[in-house]
């Protein structure tokens, strides 16, 4: 059988081609003309086993469709930042603080109402308004229990430079949380005491690691007596294991006396500029509220931001921890942060 | 036997391979652009300190070895696979080239893991573990190219040799080595290229070379500017890493067979004495490379009780991987055949110049591909924008230069004495290309297709960019449980991801011929 012509191939390759990209060519989400539709495009740097279940609530109470486009908050930052004002994210819920700084610098939040920046504590959100912190999580020192007893445990950060310290400690300086707390420390102590701290410990022989969860896990398993870690990390890995989290030999120690080790960051929530309807708004809302609280408390360890609502039982709740003064937008230098970190040989 | 290739020109070829480039090249765009935007003064003050400078010796100490290592058990074990007597070699022949389906996260995360059955704060990593690691998993590229080349080897100059004196020994080192040596150096290539843009491996073993350094600079705090500067700092090695390869292979010859006569069997190397280590060599190191991951793979998804969130959830993102990739390898080598062609048939430099120039796009880490084709999508083509098709054309800046090898090579060892043949018959050269050029490349352009296919089923970062929104693949499924350490989830989608990759490997070993055959 005769191949067919090369005209007719061409031909029909390019029809071929054209009709695909016609048929894919998704409807447009121009900003401002779209009418209301009952959905919402959410950009999310936090994990999809965490954050769907409130989400399907949401959609549940509302009837509001979400779609949710998953990632690590630092890639979607920068998607986002690509994307410019041609994004199709309505909303960009973030693990830190630093992300949703980024994007409100380049001035692709929107403001958010007054009513939605009321319902938490000014130091939890954007001093301009266009992010509110939806949870807490807390710095903590992650200790074992068979290898460390609670009076040996350091009183303040500064210590675990110490001899006594040596090659004991896990930190994972290419996480935000760190980079966060360097800020912090930065910020309560100025950058010579910081110096000092990050050239101590680096001499210390740290356990550097990648991952917060891989540091608790490496205490877990007996590697290392302690760790720099967030809190919430403890119910990750005892949820893994399929015990609770007073099962395992990991325990937390929560810095005091506003001591820089017991700082408390956020993860957040922000509109992007023009909104094509109230369902982004609506979100948002729903986060903040009761419920959306109460998932975040119960289910992830989280602190709820919100006044009045309780955090897991087990967990020093917010008002009885003593975290450092700090404005969380403060924290948005992180240029100098991450020289420093890689000066003292940590990133 | 071996002749030199008169130059011709194929303009409809020319159009095609430079569509080709320009689709690879958009990632290379993307960087010219922001370093443009930041200014050469800032980019030069972002890569000129100390601190790059250990991660450049670093990165380019990591490449030199693994490609060291890899060439060195590739050739290895393709000799011993296909032209020795070692008991087992089809089998092993083939279970070596499966590692190629280990995605490098998987390799990194699940040898990190068994660190703890040798002591228990036992730690597996830094610069050796990432060596390991890397030419563990990479060494296929060159065992493959070098089995099928060995496989698809004229025997006419081997038996002259013979004729003269030489011995076995003697035939090896100076007939059938060089003979490979295209195959060798293009296989060594990918690896190089590929060791350079790895993230996987290096981030989870914690090596800090130049696409760990992007990735953090992404990560803290959003140095859109610092990753840029670094990425370029991988284009350029890249460059220089393909122009040594082009001087070191010396002029192109074609090794194509023009004689008549059928194909003879190599003569299988007598081991003696040798066999059964060389059999036991070869099956340690399969059983290594396939067993270690595994094992740690069982061990997870027993030690821990998270679980895929239903049999739904797997079933869409194994079809989902399956479509992006079959999507991915169609386009690919729609677009590498031109490509391919062109370098072969047309010596001029632009035309080799041009196939290698793709190469480029092939170190750079899938952050920034992924971040280039965002670029793309909002500035260009916004209609195609978080569809399969922008994720489709990411595979193809990735992977062109995996199809545009394989074909090549075709392309080299089917004879344009037969094209010429046919045109002297009266038909025009793009037919003559049609009906008798490309059903003889049939077999080569569908290892580049298998090879893209299962390239772009383990591939994540662009992915994750890129994909429309609320799609998951395996890979990415596999990183959302990871995230949360919920590694018993994750490792069911490992091990699909794995054992659907293996079937196009599969098929790349034993397609190759080398393996199958029966012995004479």
């Amino acid at each position: 059988m005769p191949l067919p012509t090369p005209r007719l191939l061409t031909g029909a390759a390019l029809a071929l081609v054209l009709t695909t990209v016609a048929a894919c060519s998704s409807p447009t989400a121009t900003p401002g003309t779209a009418a209301s539709d009952a959905s919402v495009t959410l950009y999310s740097g936090r994990n999809e086993t965490l954050v769907q279940p409130a989400l399907d609530a949401f959609t549940e109470a509302t009837g509001i469709a979400v779609e949710v486009r998953y990632g690590g908050t630092a890639e979607l930052a920068a998607q986002l930042l690509e994307e410019g004002d041609r994004t199709r994210a309505h909303v960009f819920l973030a693990q830190d603080a630093g992300a949703l700084g980024a994007v409100a610098k380049a001035g692709q939040f929107a403001t958010l109402p007054e009513a939605t920046l009321d319902l938490v504590d000014d130091a939890w959100s954007d001093p301009d308004g266009r992010w509110v912190g939806v949870t807490g999580r807390s710095r903590v020192l992650a200790y074992n229990g068979s290898m460390v007893s609670g009076d040996a445990l350091p009183a303040s950060v500064f210590e675990l430079t110490g001899p006594e310290w040596k090659g004991k400690v896990g930190v994972a300086p290419t996480n935000a949380s760190f980079q966060s707390f360097i800020t912090a420390m930065r910020v309560q102590h100025g950058d010579e005491k910081t110096r000092d701290f990050l050239e101590g410990l680096a001499a210390n022989e740290p356990q550097l690691r990648e991952k917060n969860g891989v540091i608790v896990s490496d205490i877990e398993a007996g590697a290392y007596p302690v760790g720099l870690v967030n809190h919430y990390y403890l119910w990750e890995a005892a949820a893994e294991k399929g015990v609770p989290a007073d099962q395992l030999a990991t325990k937390l120690h929560f810095f005091s006396d506003g001591d820089t080790g017991a700082l408390i960051n956020v993860s957040g929530i922000g509109l992007l500029a023009n909104q094509p309807d109230a369902d982004g708004q609506a979100l948002v809302d729903y986060l903040m509220s009761t419920a959306g609280q109460e998932y975040f408390a119960t289910k992830t360890f989280e602190y709820p931001l919100v006044s009045g609502v309780a955090t897991a039982p087990g967990l020093t709740p917010l008002d009885q921890l003593d975290a450092p003064d700090i404005n969380l937008s403060d924290l948005d230098e992180l240029e100098a942060t991450i020289t420093m970190i890689k000066e003292a040989g940590l990133l | 036997m071996l002749e030199r290739v008169r130059a011709v020109r194929r303009p409809e070829l020319l159009v095609g391979a430079l569509l080709a480039a320009a689709v690879a090249l958009i990632p290379a765009v993307y960087l010219v652009v922001r370093v443009a935007e930041a200014g050469l003064p800032r980019i030069l003050a972002e890569v000129t300190t100390p601190r790059v400078a250990a991660m450049a010796g670093r990165t380019l100490a990591l490449v030199g070895l693994v490609w060291l290592g890899s060439t060195i058990f590739g050739v290895t074990a393709a000799l011993l696979t296909t032209r020795t007597d070692a008991p087992g070699r089809r089998v092993f022949g083939v279970l070596l080239a499966l590692p190629l389906a280990v995605p490098s996260y998987v390799a990194a995360y699940t040898w990190a893991a068994v660190a703890d059955l040798w002591e228990p704060s036992g730690r597996f990593d830094g610069f050796w573990a990432a060596v390991l690691v890397l030419t563990l998993y990479s060494y296929p590229y060159v065992y493959l190219t070098v089995a099928s080349a060995l496989a698809g080897q004229d025997q006419g100059p081997a038996e002259v040799a013979r004729s003269l004196g030489e011995g076995e020994w003697g035939v090896l080192r100076r007939v059938t080595l060089p003979g490979v040596l295209p195959a060798m150096a293009s296989g060594g290539l990918l690896v190089a290229l590929y060791t350079l843009s790895d993230f996987g491996a290096v981030s989870i073993l914690r090596v800090d070379t130049f696409t760990r350094a992007v990735f953090t600079a992404f990560s803290v705090g959003f140095d859109r500017t610092g990753a840029v500067a670094l990425a370029s700092v991988l284009a350029v090695f890249a460059l220089a890493i393909i122009v040594v390869e082009r001087l070191a292979r010396g002029a192109e010859k074609r090794y194509a067979r023009v004689g008549s006569g059928g194909p003879r069997r190599p003569r299988p190397l007598g081991l003696g004495w040798g066999r059964l280590p060389a059999a036991a060599f070869l099956g340690l190191v399969a059983a290594v490379a396939l067993g270690v991951p595994l094992a740690s793979l069982l061990r997870w998804f027993l030690a821990g009780v998270s679980r895929p969130g239903s049999i739904g959830e797997v079933v869409a993102a194994m079809g989902a991987s399956l479509g992006v990739s079959l999507l991915g390898a169609v386009l690919t080598v729609a677009l590498a055949i031109p490509l391919g062609l062109y370098a072969a048939r047309v010596r001029t430099p632009l035309a080799l110049g041009l196939e290698r120039l793709v190469f480029v796009t092939h170190s750079l880490p899938g952050v920034i591909i992924g971040l280039s084709l965002v670029f793309f999508g909002i500035n260009v083509a916004y209609a195609l924008y978080q569809s399969v098709w922008l994720l489709a054309l990411a595979y193809v800046t990735l992977f062109l230069p995996l199809a545009s090898a394989a074909v090549a090579n075709a392309a080299r060892q089917a004879p344009p004495s037969l094209e010429e043949a046919a045109e002297s018959l009266g038909l025009t050269p793009f037919a003559a290309l049609l009906r008798v050029t490309l059903p003889v490349m049939l077999p080569g352009i569908g290892a580049g297709a298998a090879l893209v296919f299962l390239t772009a089923m383990k591939e994540l970062p662009a992915t994750l960019l890129l994909r429309p929104t609320g799609m998951d693949t395996l890979a990415t499924r596999l990183w959302t449980y990871t995230s949360v350490e919920a590694y018993a989830a994750a490792a069911p989608y490992a091990a699909i991801l794995i054992a659907l990759a293996a079937v196009p490997t599969w098929f790349l070993a034993t397609g190759s011929g080398a393996f199958g055959r029966d012995d004479s």
